[in-house]
């Protein structure tokens, strides 16, 4: 299944989807792993795996711990392309979502045909704009991998424009103007960018930034095609006792998510 | 204005705005606002009144005859450390904060590594009255306490940074991420010229006087141009704006000397462009210290303003083309340089400038007879610690001999 199809089979459940993040390599690679796969038994349809990187500039304290720790695990990005080659074959579309200086140390071409390899199925790329893409699209191009960039509250119509007509896969529209991280309320400022990227793009558009629970989902799925969560599960991993309690948790709080989807309220 | 960056802000391959799309605009707003602020006379006009009046402009060119003696060459100093707040660093933080008054924006963040930018920010943002917050890594605040004070004094607020290697790297990580949620009334003012585009052009812009002073000051002096001209380059924002008056003139020869720390070879070290790879940090495609995933990999200098994994784009751009060579300096040669300029002239340079000067001897013994141009950038004041450890200060004079010697802690 391709990220697009995913889309396209919740929006025929009448439901947004639901797309789920964590940075590879934690706790460990093996663990990173299983982590992944129980959300999407779950109730994750898309997932998206971090590639852990020393100057993560759009993550909040959370996300960066968990990077941090992966990191001094010594998790290296062929660990990363193997996390994603193990769970993508479970079914899962699923994204890499990485800081662009990686990628163009290891090679623009050879990270996009090893991504393909491995069953990737493209790239949300937080630090890197259409404006400096060029290598990037054309190797993704080559290996039909998705191109998602960010677009912002800030993002002006005519960026809105140009960003999504280079996307492919989904839009990722962040809703607030801030770093990653749980969020108490949901912002006022995602609905209204998700209304000015529709009216420019046929794409579905996903909302991230902030979503911590299945009734902030639900908020964001009455106007979003996907919700999209991250920090709030790599908390329930940091905050457990013990690993057996962190996969419970991020269990329980991913079924949690899926019913928020499907309430769409 | 120099005919690069293009209009996306590239020098060649290099550059560029690799920045979370909910900053473009920030960045685009900018670059329009400097855009518009450099074509306005009442702007430029108002920006030297504050240079001359307030910050001391234009510095000295001291003939160091002393210290010529003793390097076989005539060396010329330009004496930014005369500067009020004892670098040419005021010349950046004074053209940043009258663009931050103009684009109506109240509030400026900041990072710092030793505080010798976050003192100029203060310091500017007093004069000006804008709030100010700068971020320092928290290993920094303990090793700088006397910069953190001065920046309370000047009324800013100093707020440790505790993620990553807690050093300056981390500290413009913590300020981008104040900046994505604060963006509408603050302006993040980069203290390098360094980061996404417009950074390296207008901060090269702003610092651009001390090599368009130093020209003239050297014609009239010697009668001639430089054979040469030298600078230390961290970010690069001395050397930049000593440079870009020179890039013109190809019978002038450009030196930019790199923290050599322990030695390039012992990994230990700040050589970006003798030792780094191409890469992307902080918004710029650039030299960048990694390793081989990619990820940053920790400086080393006894400089802590040269103490940085990146370096300024164009600087990438001017080593690609040759225009420009860089070199890397020691620790141990630095603090050599800086204790003969202390005997011989009677000027504490800062460390940072000390990398400078030991440049120069060294090209002084390649072209004796040579006219070396050196941007002294900063005074060494706020060095002294770090100089008491290494020589052994108060128990007795630092002995040449002895300057490098590695029994020394550093």
């Amino acid at each position: 299944m391709t990220v697009r199809t995913a889309f396209e089979k919740a929006a025929a459940e009448d439901r947004a989807t639901l797309v789920g993040y964590l940075p590879a390599g934690f706790p460990d690679v093996p663990g990173g792993i299983d982590a992944l796969r129980l959300m999407v038994d779950s109730g994750c349809d898309v997932l998206e795996v971090g590639l852990p990187y020393s100057d993560p500039v759009m993550d909040g304290p959370t996300i960066q711990a968990a990077a941090q720790q992966a990191l001094g695990n010594g998790v290296r990005t062929s660990d990363v392309l193997r996390t994603v080659e193990a769970v993508a074959a479970g079914g899962a579309p699923t994204l890499v979502m990485t800081y662009w200086n990686p990628v163009e140390r290891y090679g623009v071409q050879r990270f996009a045909r090893d991504l393909a390899a491995a069953g990737g199925a493209g790239l949300i790329t937080p630090d890197l704009v259409p404006d400096e893409a060029g290598e990037w699209e054309a190797a993704a191009d080559e290996h039909h991998l998705d191109k998602v960039f960010l677009v912002a509250p800030s993002t002006t119509d005519a960026r809105l424009a140009m960003t999504t007509e280079h996307c492919r896969g989904f839009v990722y529209a962040t809703a607030v103007m801030g770093v990653t991280g749980a969020r108490e309320a949901s912002s006022g400022l995602a609905g209204p960018l998700v209304r000015r990227a529709r009216a420019v793009t046929d794409l579905p558009v996903g909302v991230g930034l902030g979503v911590s629970d299945g009734r902030q989902a639900a908020e964001v799925a009455a106007y979003a095609d996907g919700v999209i969560v991250g920090s709030a599960f790599v908390r329930r991993l940091l905050d457990a006792d013990d690993r057996k309690r962190g996969l419970e948790a991020l269990a329980e709080l991913t079924r949690d998510l899926a019913d928020g989807v499907r309430v769409r309220a | 204005m120099s005919a690069l960056p293009d209009e996306t802000g590239h020098f060649g391959r290099f550059g560029g705005r690799f920045m979370p799309e909910a900053l473009i605009a920030a960045h685009e707003e900018l670059a329009t606002a400097w855009r518009e602020a450099m074509a306005d006379p009442g702007f430029t006009a108002e920006f030297d009144r504050m240079l001359r009046e307030y910050a001391g402009t234009p510095s000295l060119l001291y003939d160091a005859t002393h210290l010529s003696e003793e390097a076989g060459a005539r060396i010329l100093l330009k004496r930014e450390d005369l500067n009020h707040t004892g670098a040419h660093k005021v010349r950046n933080v004074l053209g940043q904060a009258l663009l931050t008054k103009r684009m109506g924006k109240r509030r400026v963040i900041a990072e710092t590594g030793a505080g010798q930018h976050g003192v100029a920010t203060a310091t500017a943002c007093a004069y000006l009255g804008l709030e100010c917050v700068i971020y320092m890594g928290e290993v920094d605040t303990a090793r700088q306490s006397l910069n953190v004070a001065r920046m309370h004094l000047l009324g800013a607020e100093v707020i440790p940074v505790t993620s990553g290697s807690r050093t300056l790297k981390d500290a413009i990580n913590e300020a981008l991420r104040d900046w994505v949620a604060s963006v509408d009334d603050t302006h993040y003012m980069l203290g390098t010229a360094a980061g996404s585009h417009p950074f390296p052009a207008m901060v090269r812009d702003f610092c651009r006087g001390i090599g368009d002073e130093a020209r003239a000051q050297c014609l009239e002096l010697t009668g001639a141009l430089p054979d040469s001209v030298a600078a230390c380059v961290g970010g690069g924002s001395n050397a930049i704006g000593l440079f870009t008056a020179f890039v013109e003139d190809p019978a002038v020869a450009i030196f930019g000397f790199e923290a050599g720390g322990d030695g390039v070879d012992t990994g230990r070290h700040a050589a970006t462009i003798n030792a780094g790879q191409v890469g992307v940090l902080h918004g710029a495609r650039t030299y960048v210290l990694q390793d081989e995933d990619g990820q940053t990999t920790e400086s080393h200098s006894i400089s802590a303003g040269l103490d940085y994994p990146g370096v300024g784009p164009e600087h990438a751009w001017l080593a690609e083309t040759g225009r420009a060579s860089y070199r890397p300096v020691t620790d141990a040669a630095a603090m050599d340089a800086m204790a003969l300029l202390s005997r011989a002239e009677g000027i504490i340079p800062a460390i940072e400038s000390a990398h400078a000067v030991a440049g120069a001897l060294e090209v002084a013994e390649e072209q004796p007879g040579t006219t070396i141009l050196v941007n002294l950038s900063g005074r060494g004041d706020k060095d002294m610690g770090t100089a008491i450890e290494w020589f052994g200060l108060g128990q007795q004079r630092p002995d040449r001999e002895h300057a490098g010697n590695k029994d020394h802690p550093a």
